[in-house]
């Protein structure tokens, strides 16, 4: 490669989405074997047993999606894996509320640190609306009457006439593919924003302002 | 610089300690996945089966016929719902003087009498001459002579009784909505109805809208959604079937429906959905809204949290808490 190429190379997108990358998230603040002393409290577990609920959400989604949304109904082995799928989501959203609580009492969106606020509360609402399509997916009773009682809502605003509710094959397509692939993206830059940004050190003991989100970014040894 | 060892809040210039990130997420995924194992294998998971018209027609005909009459007559539920389903002139919720409902406009164009009753009829009438006499009768009377007919045939129907596999009415001038009525009785204890208001233009289909409707029309969902608890009064959607827990993280949105004026609102659905649309950007914006994004440092549980990080620095001379 001759020196001009190498400068063009230099210069080319690629290149520049790698340093961005990099710049923004380099190992060692991607994947950190240290945090500050503050880390110590079981409150903090709760944000990975989300992703690790979510995790097993996904698994047997996945495993239910296999054989189609017929099949739990009629074996055993389905039944388990919806039953998987159901407790699973029933922890998922436990273990978020209590996260989203406790970052709400750690004001953890200071410091620079409103965009990860951001896409962790809207993480919470779509994840809201794949549990609900998937309940209206089930094919059973509750589908039924929930897709009857929800297309009033929906309808009352004008959500329902482009949202069916009583559109089986929309909604299965919404819970199996569409809803998933929202919350997968969120989380993901979720998690990378908490990469980037570090956990929120413990509001001040006397009385500096806690509500700045454009102080700073915490800064040490590149974290 | 803050007693603290930072500035106002924000950054972080003191120790750091090993924390295996990789290992928690390890460990979270094993135990998270035992717990759902086990919570799988002991309680299961809900499956009522769903409803179908068959079983409606067949547990409850009198039902059935009523609300297909209502159907028939254009004084259903469906019929008179508005925008998406129908053209009904004032139809709709509106918050305040904005009708979005209306704006959305008619996407999911429904006729019940046609869609829920002729024309089901009509795929049988080819090898029934009676009922196809019948059919042709209703067409060609007039609106005045259709709601006569069904008047009195509704009329007819609180005193009805079901013997034998036939619906017997005490006589009356109801013109072609009894033998109509009673071919789509028979129509539906059969099943066939089932299966015609869901496939009535391709041979797959995944769309029970319609089905979906006609069955809300009737007492026999709601009476059976009674008996589990999920009725609207009854914080509806926040459960589930039997005794499992349902989506109790819609319980804000279902809150809305057990207290007044919403309660009895005829615009309530409206009215929830705006005022919750308003929650969730306040929830998605708290680190904006003044005041809201204060009352962390007004709560003492961040201490709590904190409660290591804190008995630490306070300790240490020159505290502002030692002075």
């Amino acid at each position: 490669m001759t020196t001009t190429e190498r400068g063009a190379a230099k210069r080319s997108w690629t290149a520049g989405l790698r340093r961005a990358g990099m710049q923004a998230l380099p190992p060692e603040r991607l994947l950190p074997d240290e945090q500050p002393v503050y880390v110590a409290s079981w409150v903090y577990v709760f944000g990975v047993l989300t992703i690790a609920a979510l995790v097993i959400v996904i698994g047997s989604g996945v495993v239910l999606a296999l054989k189609g949304p017929t099949w739990w109904h009629v074996s055993s082995v389905g039944l388990f894996f919806n039953s998987v799928h159901v407790w699973s989501v029933e922890l998922f959203f436990f273990f978020m509320v209590v996260h989203l609580w406790a970052k709400f009492f750690m004001a953890a969106w200071r410091g620079r640190r409103a965009l990860t606020w951001v896409t962790g509360a809207v993480s919470f609402v779509v994840s809201i609306g794949a549990a609900f399509t998937g309940y209206l997916s089930q094919q059973n009773f509750a589908s039924q009457w929930i897709a009857s009682q929800a297309k009033d809502g929906l309808n009352s605003v004008g959500i329902g006439a482009f949202f069916n509710v009583l559109d089986f094959g929309q909604m299965f397509t919404w819970h199996v593919v569409l809803l998933p692939l929202g919350i997968v993206v969120l989380v993901v830059a979720h998690v990378l924003l908490v990469r980037k940004h570090g956990v929120v050190p413990p509001l001040p003991i006397r009385s500096e302002p806690a509500t700045q989100t454009t102080a700073p970014v915490p800064e040490r040894d590149g974290r | 610089m803050s007693a603290t060892g930072m500035p106002p809040g924000q950054t972080w210039e003191g120790g750091y300690r090993p924390y295996d990130l990789v290992k928690e997420f390890v460990i979270a995924l094993v135990v998270v996945g035992m717990l759902t194992a086990v919570l799988a294998g002991v309680f299961s998971s809900p499956d009522k089966r769903a409803v179908t018209i068959a079983q409606w027609s067949r547990s409850n005909p009198i039902d059935f016929a009523t609300t297909a009459v209502s159907e028939l007559d254009g004084t259903s539920a469906t019929a008179t719902y508005g925008p998406p389903y129908t053209h009904t002139p004032g139809a709709g919720q509106k918050i305040g003087p904005i009708s979005l409902q209306r704006l959305a406009g008619v996407h999911i164009p429904v006729d019940p009498a046609r869609d829920f009753v002729i024309a089901p009829l009509g795929t049988l009438a080819p090898d029934q001459p009676a009922l196809r006499r019948a059919l042709a009768a209703y067409q060609q009377a007039s609106d005045a002579q259709h709601q006569h007919w069904t008047t009195a045939y509704t009329e007819a129907l609180t005193h009805a009784q079901f013997r034998n596999g036939a619906l017997l009415v005490p006589r009356g001038d109801y013109g072609p909505v009894q033998p109509i009525l009673a071919a789509l009785l028979g129509f539906a204890r059969g099943g066939g109805l089932d299966g015609a208001l869901v496939t009535h233009s391709q041979f797959y289909a995944t769309d029970y809208t319609k089905p979906l409707l006609f069955m809300a029309d009737s007492t026999y969902l709601e009476g059976l959604a009674q008996q589990d608890h999920l009725l609207g009064g009854q914080w509806g959607m926040t459960n589930e079937t039997g005794n499992y827990p349902g989506q109790s993280w819609l319980w804000l949105y279902t809150f809305w429906y057990q207290i007044s004026p919403f309660k009895t609102s005829t615009n309530a659905d409206a009215l929830i959905w705006a005022i919750m649309v308003i929650l969730t950007l306040a929830l998605i914006l708290v680190p904006f809204i003044p005041g809201v994004r204060s009352i962390p440092r007004r709560l003492p549980v961040y201490r709590l949290i904190w409660r290591d990080y804190y008995r630490t620095v306070e300790r240490q001379p020159g505290s502002p808490t030692r002075n």
